[in-house]
């Protein structure tokens, strides 16, 4: 322990007393030393890999992609209402879908819900293997197989949100007050029942927090599902890239920036609302 | 009326919680359960119930034996027990009289109850029960919105709309004040007298237990080591079932009944400093 009498008496007067041991004080430096080793090693590695030539003209490759991109396309938005209205339609109903099959995931997942060991297996599984691929990667997928368009993008968004909220609920209901369950289950009350007076009004502020907080990614993550031709605005934004038409992509970037501002207003009050 | 025969419980970890516990109770009786933390107390009252599995022994609530119940059978006899807990385990987000309702949960079907359906009459019960405990005018009201003795009255409320025939009862008054403590002490008193129902009560508080039970359970380490009139409960008896400590009720702070103003031993006073 980390109190010492110097004299090897018991008086308290010569007593000291330091947090951390001196063998604790040595591993500690160790670790210092051998991160910031490390740091400067790799920081070494990735410079010597840069191809200095283009960094340096940075500046000004900048300077001129935003001279292109200023003034934005004002007369394009009559365009892109119809992509942006199709890139919040494939957010809000994949989050649904995300949402229904996650509910049920996260109670069969949850300790103190599950009816089995195995089964509470099979669902953690399901929400890790959503959870570990990205929306892009599952709409790339999907629209090899449903070809291009908003189903696959709204599929895309609803297996990757099963993860999402399937663990953060699973998480919250294996936190409520335990106190409560016993008391409904004494009643006689069946599991079902239990479920539904006991677990789900503990969790059913956490339940709308993490649902609109994904809804709000969504937003987000959609925007970019058109690159691989999942439908909405990243199918405009793709194609502007690659026309170098940067007035066209200023335009999408600040309709994009204008949605995200909307949906994170819109979170914030349904937020307040339920708690 | 209620049977407890060998009772003992051993929980996963090698703790013996309980060692044959033997316990009569007649219809009508109160009885209050003490014991020092850790005695078991909780653990008797939830092998009750079942909300924890006995490892040995039998309880019979009337001519059920409910230790042989299968799952369909124990919840049709946990409609006879009704529970009222120490931090009230209401659902806070929910109505009081949601939460009062919730007693009916055992008598009623998954939809009926998730869509709030109730029959008449046991609304009807449900807004007797509360006038009865002096709730009327909080029915809507968020159980969370609720005084530490308001929501033990809900608790009760709701134990009661169970119609049970027993009532087990887990340190009702541990986080209540001792006036409120009292209240809610008379009140399960009365409603038992009303309704003749037998009581468990699991009670910290001696002078409580002495005050409103007929009969007093003492138990240590898992073992009965008491069984007897209130007025059977001497200094003698507290220190088999708590351990060695004074008992004279002079030097016993815990003695709410006297508002004492204790003047602090000036030498004691001095002891502390130095040890800071």
């Amino acid at each position: 322990m980390p109190v010492r009498y110097l004299d090897n008496s018991t008086s308290l007067a010569n007593a000291q007393w330091s947090a951390k041991t001196r063998k604790q004080q040595w591993l500690s430096w160790l670790t210092w030393l051998l991160g910031v080793s490390l740091f400067i090693l790799c920081w070494k590695m990735i410079s010597d890999n840069t191809l200095w030539v283009f960094v340096e003209d940075a500046p000004k490759q900048g300077a001129d992609l935003i001279s292109r991109m200023v003034p934005p396309q004002w007369d394009y938005t009559p365009k892109l209402w119809q992509p942006l209205w199709d890139t919040i339609n494939i957010a809000t109903f994949g989050t649904l879908l995300g949402i229904v099959m996650a509910f049920p995931c996260a109670f069969l997942a949850a300790r103190n819900t599950t009816p089995h060991p195995l089964i509470r297996s099979a669902a953690l599984m399901i929400i890790v293997s959503s959870r570990s691929i990205n929306s892009l990667i599952w709409a790339m997928l999907l629209v090899t197989i449903l070809g291009p368009g908003l189903l696959a993008g709204i599929l895309a968004i609803a297996l990757r949100s099963i993860g999402f909220v399937g663990k953060l609920l699973y998480e919250a209901i294996e936190e409520i007050h335990p106190t409560p369950v016993e008391a409904i289950t004494a009643t006689g009350a069946s599991r079902l029942q239990v479920m539904a007076y006991a677990v789900l009004p503990q969790v059913m502020p956490a339940f709308a927090g993490i649902s609109i907080y994904r809804w709000d990614i969504n937003i987000r993550e959609s925007t970019v599902l058109g690159l691989v031709g999942a439908g909405g605005i990243g199918l405009q934004l793709n194609a502007a890239i690659n026309t170098l038409a940067w007035d066209k992509v200023s335009m999408i970037f600040i309709l994009i920036f204008a949605t995200v501002l909307v949906s994170e207003w819109i979170s914030a009050k349904v937020r307040k609302a339920f708690l | 009326m209620l049977s407890i025969q060998s009772l003992s419980k051993r929980y996963n970890t090698g703790d013996r919680a309980l060692t044959n516990v033997n316990i009569q109770i007649p219809k009508g009786q109160v009885v209050a359960l003490i014991g020092p933390s850790g005695a078991g107390k909780s653990t008797l009252i939830r092998c009750v119930n079942r909300l924890v599995e006995p490892t040995e022994g039998q309880v019979f609530l009337g001519d059920t034996q409910l230790t042989q119940l299968n799952n369909r059978q124990l919840r049709a006899a946990r409609r006879r027990m009704g529970m009222i807990f120490q931090d009230y385990a209401l659902i806070d987000r929910l109505s009081v009289m949601e939460n009062v309702l919730s007693g009916y949960l055992g008598y009623t079907g998954f939809w009926r109850s998730f869509l709030r359906r109730y029959p008449q009459d046991v609304i009807a019960e449900a807004f007797r029960l509360l006038e009865r405990v002096g709730l009327e005018s909080f029915i809507d009201k968020r159980a969370d919105a609720l005084s530490g003795g308001q929501r033990q009255r809900v608790g009760i409320a709701r134990a009661l709309l169970q119609n049970p025939q027993i009532l087990l009862v887990d340190e009702p008054t541990a986080s209540l004040d001792p006036k409120t403590s009292r209240q809610i002490m008379r009140l399960i008193r009365e409603l038992c007298a009303e309704r003749e129902l037998s009581a468990i009560i699991n009670i910290h508080d001696v002078h409580l237990a002495q005050q409103f039970a007929d009969r007093i359970i003492g138990l240590k380490a898992g073992e009965v080591v008491f069984d007897g009139e209130p007025e059977a409960l001497d200094t003698d008896m507290l220190t088999l079932i708590y351990g060695e400590e004074d008992w004279n009720p002079q030097t016993d702070t815990e003695d709410d009944d006297s508002v004492q103003t204790q003047t602090p031993d000036p030498i004691r006073m001095g002891a502390k400093v130095a040890m800071v």
